[in-house]
């Protein structure tokens, strides 16, 4: 058992950054992340590396273009208007297959919005965000421990993959602060990084250019072909999910992050109260857990999603229950959060309606 | 007989795509023949913008990034910050550096970031069809300014290397043309300079090179020299317009 220090959310995530091998940060001002890249701007310089405060968030992840192109571990972060900057960056990035970590702190949407936590950054983060056909390794931590060993998975699964990997937090998980533990993190082998722009001298005979354009569109084709196949390989293999009480839930519930510890709270009393409802918390977002809930939809009475959101990871939750049972939804949005009670009562208007029914 | 020129072997032997009378070529080359006299090449990692020159990555035998259009100073940061020993430049059209770019250009020179920027001006978007850029001069006509650029319309166009050279960051900054032989030979020795300014730590050096459009400007290649001569050069005079060397001299 190693040393327990109280940190906030975004201050871990930048020491175990550090503790992944990363030594260089690229970011802009938002909040609520702030803390992240300040923590690096002080951290970074004693251990050799940098922190660069860019123009733009645009500039950010461009700078970490450069950076992952050039063979190194390297992460940038922000908050939804922000993330919407980088999504041309994040493009280039999975097009280009470079690895890299991006932090999205997410507040309430849609425009300028609010600074209060929210998760109505979903469909974004799952879906792309930017052009064309890619995806993001998208994990979703619930506590400021989980938080920090999702880091080091990060950088591993986006060297893994040469693929981007964004961590969804939200204001609340940035903001707070929890006892957490670094722990000793076994050193996976990954591959050397032989295709990175590192001078010729380094890899003699061999030009090595980063690059997502494709002119010939059968080219482009199979460029796209071969990133399909590397993201049903990253689907087969690397879905994280955390599943309470579901083996005899009526009801089963679907959160994550934040919202996932809330309805956990709001479990504990419906239990109490004889309502027999489990939770399936999907940690990887993208690819998301559809095989627990398949297998749920067998025997569980109804489905509910429980989001800070208009009703986003709703719609996984539907296609992969197809159609075998209800699926409703309850969500807060513009930085409120929900509460136990509100969540409790969602449960009991599900259950008894199905009772009534 | 003793060779007297040859292809740089920084520059790839193959067919590019550009159109006759271009003089990407030319500047292909003297960025080329810079890498090779500095003896850099198994070092360097350029970026390629958007625009004519997006395929410099097949031409130039080095590692190379491509970048997203206007970004490559930011792609440039990215790496040399990550690397200090290799040596990175930037090989940028107008539309790309002085339109969608301004930001990050600024900002890398304000930062004074130890690259090399080579700025290839032509007053035209090229590779998208003859649109009117932010250095196409008033009074040219375009593809979206088809009555001519009017300055009451569409403002006036942009002078970057005097821009720049406000900024505390940049060590080097000049503007050269290719239209003479003379020219070419003085290009030569200003990107030669940026590239040197960089393995000596010098800091932030932009080379703006005038550049030719014949197939965009509707004309023959010697008619576009012709304009450049004509018409760039009064308004984007060329010249050194920072200097920290010489500077250090005055002092």
């Amino acid at each position: 058992m190693g040393e327990r220090i109280l940190m906030k959310g975004n201050e871990a995530i930048g020491e175990a950054a550090i503790r992944a091998g990363c030594r260089h940060f690229f970011g802009y001002p938002i909040t609520p992340q702030n803390e992240l890249p300040e923590y690096m701007a002080r951290r970074l310089p004693e251990i050799g590396g940098a922190m660069v405060q860019a123009e733009s968030e645009i500039a950010a992840i461009n700078m970490v273009y450069g950076a992952a192109g050039a063979g190194v571990r390297v992460m940038t972060s922000s908050s939804s208007p922000g993330i919407s900057l980088k999504q041309e960056g994040l493009s280039y990035i999975a097009g280009a297959e470079l690895p890299c970590v991006v932090v999205n702190m997410v507040r309430g949407g849609p425009g300028l919005g609010g600074i209060q936590p929210a998760q109505g950054d979903y469909w974004q983060a799952t879906r792309g965000g930017g052009h064309g056909d890619y995806r993001l390794i998208v994990l979703a931590p619930a506590t400021i421990q989980e938080m920090v060993d999702t880091v080091q998975d990060a950088f591993d699964l986006a060297d893994k993959y040469r693929n981007p990997v964004m961590i969804l937090g939200d204001g609340m998980l940035g903001q707070m602060m929890e006892p957490v533990e670094f722990r000793e993190q076994t050193v996976s082998s990954l591959a050397e990084k032989e295709w990175a722009t590192t001078g010729l001298r380094n890899h003699p005979g061999r030009r090595n250019v980063i690059n997502s354009l494709y002119l010939q569109p059968d080219k482009l084709e199979e460029h796209n072909q071969h990133l399909q196949r590397k993201y049903a390989e990253i689907a087969a293999n690397e879905v994280r999910y955390e599943e309470v009480d579901v083996e005899d839930a009526d009801l089963v519930v679907a959160a994550y992050g934040t919202t996932a510890r809330i309805v956990r709270s709001a479990m504990e009393e419906a239990r109490r109260e004889g309502l027999r409802v489990g939770l399936i918390r999907p940690i990887t977002l993208w690819p998301f857990p559809v095989e627990p809930f398949a297998r749920a939809a067998e025997r569980a009475h109804a489905f509910l999603s429980v989001e800070m959101s208009a009703g986003q990871m709703v719609e996984d939750v539907r296609l992969a229950v197809n159609g075998k049972k209800p699926v409703y939804f309850y969500g807060r949005t513009g930085g409120m959060v929900p509460t136990p009670e509100g969540v409790l009562a969602k449960f009991r208007e599900i259950l008894e309606g199905k009772h009534n029914g | 007989m003793a060779k007297v020129f040859e292809r740089p072997k920084a520059l790839a032997d193959v067919v590019t795509h550009y159109c006759p009378g271009c003089t990407h070529g030319i500047i292909h080359r003297l960025v080329a023949e810079a890498i090779d006299e500095l003896g850099i090449v198994d070092r360097t990692v350029g970026v390629a913008p958007v625009g004519c020159a997006v395929l410099a990555y097949d031409y130039f035998e080095c590692d190379m990034q491509e970048a997203a259009h206007g970004r490559a100073p930011a792609v440039c940061t990215g790496i040399k910050r990550v690397r200090p020993d290799l040596i990175v430049f930037s090989y940028q059209g107008d539309g790309d550096l002085a339109s969608i770019g301004t930001a990050e250009i600024v900002h890398a020179a304000a930062r004074g970031e130890n690259i090399t920027v080579i700025f290839v001006n032509n007053g035209i978007y090229g590779m998208t069809g003859g649109q009117m850029a932010p250095t196409t001069l008033v009074g040219h006509k375009t593809t979206t300014s088809p009555y001519g650029r009017d300055a009451k319309v569409q403002g006036h166009p942009v002078r970057i290397s005097e821009m720049l050279a406000t900024l505390e960051g940049p060590a080097y900054i000049e503007r050269v043309s290719v239209h003479t032989p003379q020219l070419v030979n003085r290009a030569k020795q200003a990107i030669k300079r940026a590239f040197a300014n960089q393995v000596e730590g010098k800091g932030f050096s932009l080379v703006e090179v005038l550049s030719t459009c014949p197939t965009n400007w509707g004309m023959t290649p010697v008619e576009a020299l012709q304009r450049v001569a004509n018409e760039m050069v009064p308004y984007y005079p060329l010249g050194v317009f920072k200097d920290i060397d010489a500077e250090g001299e005055d002092k």
